[in-house]
């Protein structure tokens, strides 16, 4: 195993080499900068607007620079090297199509809070405005869906914009940032002087020290709680907080769901971790929020697929709901604690305060028992392949210790029920824009963030075919992901809203003319294995995770399982579909 | 649901105009107007914006803004004492037989004429929105050609 990541050459060297005040172009500023950030890899796609940019990184070494084939590829591989790795993702493209092609995956990145710095190139300064070839005003069309960006003006500007940009992408509420740079600016030369400083901004202080008081108000009602639940979410994996989290857990007794991006901040073999909550989530999280008296939010953010029907969540609770970004507080859930700060700080200060929940052994007996009376459930069959049965497959072959990417639909949410997470920063799937063709790009870049560890890239056949270019990349680079195909034939949750809110109206859904998955593979020169059946199936898993590079494992499941429970649209969160579980 | 004025220090930076009217149309919020200048600091504007909405909206919008890198402060007026003021220019239809009674009216606003067309009058107005409504309503009679409005701009009283 082991992608081609470049050596990781000494801070020092680098320093001496490259970190001295010269005067250069603002091509080798832009690359140079990225080194000073630490940064060991890019993603991205040449073109006439970022030519200077290219011809600065002819030669230059210290980082690698991986050439997709479609600047989605290069946005969705940043994305899913920052989420596994906690590192700032950087993607480079070209004016006009090259940007816009990366505004889905801008949207995406945006809407989980990841940390991106995305960098295009732009017509020359005097174009600008003109209707230039290849022009587009990507800083405009990005405004709704970037944390901040920089249309570069000057050159003199570029180090201390680039700086900024890297301090406002990985603080406070995580997310892009975007550097908008003209070939002009890109050309002209100017002194450099490299600098560490810290970035003061007078307009950005986020808060990290939560207000002592709120955490007191935390402590007392976990003291008065009968029935206390705790819905942690992604923040508590982007702020490393997880270790506190476990502690915070262990300290109060306190029982625990994790949203969809929280996944893995909580080791999923605890007795007192319930699953996932909401559309899709367990009989027992839904129930527990629902009948909680106090309901302590940790880094998420009462998403609609995790609240269902707003007017009717955890109507017995009071709402505690930490969380580094102020606006989130009270934006969906009228909150009576408010605790602004980040979720590590929050949760180290707070575990000096709290006890354990005393008045709650009732409850956590509760907990147990619908937790052993209603687990995730599905009809195996020894006739036909199923896909809860193939993500159980791969989490037994694995021991949980895998990183899992996915793309988004049915496979999504079966993966997210049955691959038990054990450690943060192994799951990486996109929640709040729910971007199909996410699942395997990104898996080549958690891969090239992570060359020691296994990375499984679960898609659909609907989505892997969004994006499925990029095996070219995993050929050449040899990046070892294994890439399994769950191939239902159809748009598999679009079908699954047909039948049960469409009365089994099935528009459009039908992929027949996909490609034969494991000749695509060949084509591409990397392997491809298909399984119809239980034996196939392991027989094949097993070969693939003896190949040293990367694979396509096509497994051929029916087309007409569901993703159950189910809370349909709409409804609270209680009222479940049980699909098989039904009594 | 009542009218908030609200006034927000930013960077001046390319760009800010639109960060700020379109963080207030994505997410539906409504602006009656919108003004923006220099402040007293160099670099840095004050955007003053009227908008109407609930106590959730509003604490919302401030948090929303403060989203912004290029947000400095955000400061709802409409709980303070406040100076607000906007300027309107009416063109106003004024045979000459009708121009002793218009000006009557300008008067009585502390209003003025700038400018006397053949068959018109100019009159600038400042005041609160109230009291430039107020009088547009009294000079609708006469013919209202056209008519441009400032919107509010606004500052506390006192050492705030």
């Amino acid at each position: 195993m082991g992608a081609q990541i470049p050596e990781v050459r000494s801070t020092d060297e680098l320093r001496e080499r490259w970190m001295k005040p010269e005067v250069i172009s603002g091509s080798e500023i832009l690359l140079r900068s990225l080194l000073l950030e630490g940064v060991d890899c890019v993603f991205g796609y040449p073109g006439g607007a970022v030519l200077y940019i290219y011809d600065a990184m002819y030669g230059f070494e210290d980082f690698k620079h991986v050439l997709t084939r479609h600047e989605q590829g290069a946005i969705h591989a940043a994305d899913g090297y920052a989420r596994a790795s906690g590192k700032v993702g950087v993607c480079i493209a070209t004016s006009g199509p090259g940007a816009t092609n990366l505004v889905t995956g801008i949207a995406t990145a945006y809407m989980d809070s990841v940390p991106l710095v995305v960098i295009t190139g732009n017509v020359n300064s005097s174009l600008i405005g003109s209707d230039a070839f290849q022009e587009a005003d990507i800083t405009g069309i990005t405004m709704p869906i970037t944390k901040h960006s920089y249309l570069v003006k000057d050159v003199k500007d570029l180090a201390g914009i680039i700086h900024e940009a890297f301090h406002i992408a990985n603080t406070g509420r995580k997310g892009p940032v975007l550097i908008d740079i003209p070939k002009d600016v890109s050309a002209n030369k100017t002194l450099f002087e490299p600098s560490t400083e810290p970035v003061i901004l007078r307009g950005y202080n986020p808060r990290t020290v939560p207000n002592k008081l709120q955490v007191d108000r935390l402590a007392q009602a976990i003291q008065e709680a009968e029935r206390p639940m705790i819905i942690a979410g992604g923040g508590v994996v982007y702020s490393g907080g997880h270790e506190a989290l476990f502690e915070f857990v262990g300290k109060t007794g306190i029982p625990i769901t994790t949203t969809l991006l929280g996944l893995g901040a909580f080791p999923s073999g605890h007795e007192l971790w319930t699953g996932m909550p909401g559309m899709h989530g367990t009989y027992t999280s839904n129930m527990a929020i629902q009948q909680s008296d106090l309901l302590i939010n940790i880094g998420a953010r009462f998403d609609d697929r995790v609240t269902g029907k707003l007017d009717g969540f955890a109507p017995h609770a009071k709402i505690v709901h930490i969380d580094i970004d102020p606006a989130e507080i009270g934006k969906n859930i009228a909150t009576d604690i408010p605790i602004v700060g980040d979720v590590k700080t929050v949760l180290e200060i707070a575990n000096k305060e709290v006890g354990r929940a005393e008045r709650a052994d009732a409850w956590r007996d509760q907990i147990k028992q619908w937790k052993q009376e209603k687990p995730y459930t599905y009809t195996d069959s020894d006739e036909v392949l199923k896909p809860q049965w193939v993500v159980e497959l791969l989490n037994d072959s694995t021991k949980g210790e895998a990183i899992v990417t996915t793309d988004v639909g049915q496979h999504q949410m079966w993966a997210a029920q049955y691959y038990k997470f054990n450690q943060p920063r192994s799951w990486v799937t996109s929640g709040g824009l729910g971007t199909m063709g996410f699942g395997f790009p990104s898996a080549i870049g958690a891969q090239m963030a992570n060359p020691d560890r296994l990375v499984i890239s679960i898609n659909g056949d609907g989505g892997m075919q969004m994006c499925s270019q990029e095996l070219a990349i995993c050929a050449i680079n040899n990046i070892p992901v294994k890439i399994v195909i769950i191939n239902n034939q159809v748009l598999g949750m679009v079908r699954q809203w047909q039948e049960l809110i469409y009365e089994n109206r099935y528009s459009h859904i039908d992929l027949a003319g996909s490609p034969d998955f494991v000749k695509l593979a060949e084509a591409y020169g990397v392997k491809g294995l298909r399984a119809t059946n239980k034996e196939e199936a392991e027989r094949a898993w097993q070969e693939a995770l003896d190949t040293p590079g990367p694979v396509v494992v096509e497994f051929v499941v029916r087309k007409d399982e569901n993703v159950y429970p189910m809370v349909p649209q709409g409804a609270t969160i209680d009222q479940m579909l049980m699909g098989d579980a039904e009594e | 649901m009542i009218r908030h004025t609200i006034s927000i220090l930013v960077n001046d930076q390319p760009g800010v105009l639109q960060r700020v009217s379109g963080l207030f149309g994505r997410r539906g919020y409504n602006i009656e107007s919108i003004t923006v200048g220099q402040s007293e600091e160099p670099g840095l504007s004050r955007m003053v914006i009227v908008t109407i909405g609930d106590d959730k909206t509003l604490e919302q919008i401030e948090k929303q803004l403060y989203k912004i890198i290029d947000v400095i402060k955000v400061v709802d007026f409409s709980l303070k004492p406040m100076v607000a003021r906007e300027l309107a220019l009416i063109k106003v239809k004024a045979e000459p037989s009708e121009r002793p009674e218009i000006l009557g009216v300008v008067e009585t606003f502390r209003a003025s004429v700038v400018d006397v067309g053949p068959a018109s009058l100019m009159v600038q107005a400042v005041g609160d929105t109230d009291k430039i409504d107020a009088m547009i309503e009294l000079l609708k009679p006469y013919g209202i050609r056209e008519l441009s409005r400032t919107g509010v701009t606004a500052l506390v009283r006192g050492n705030v």
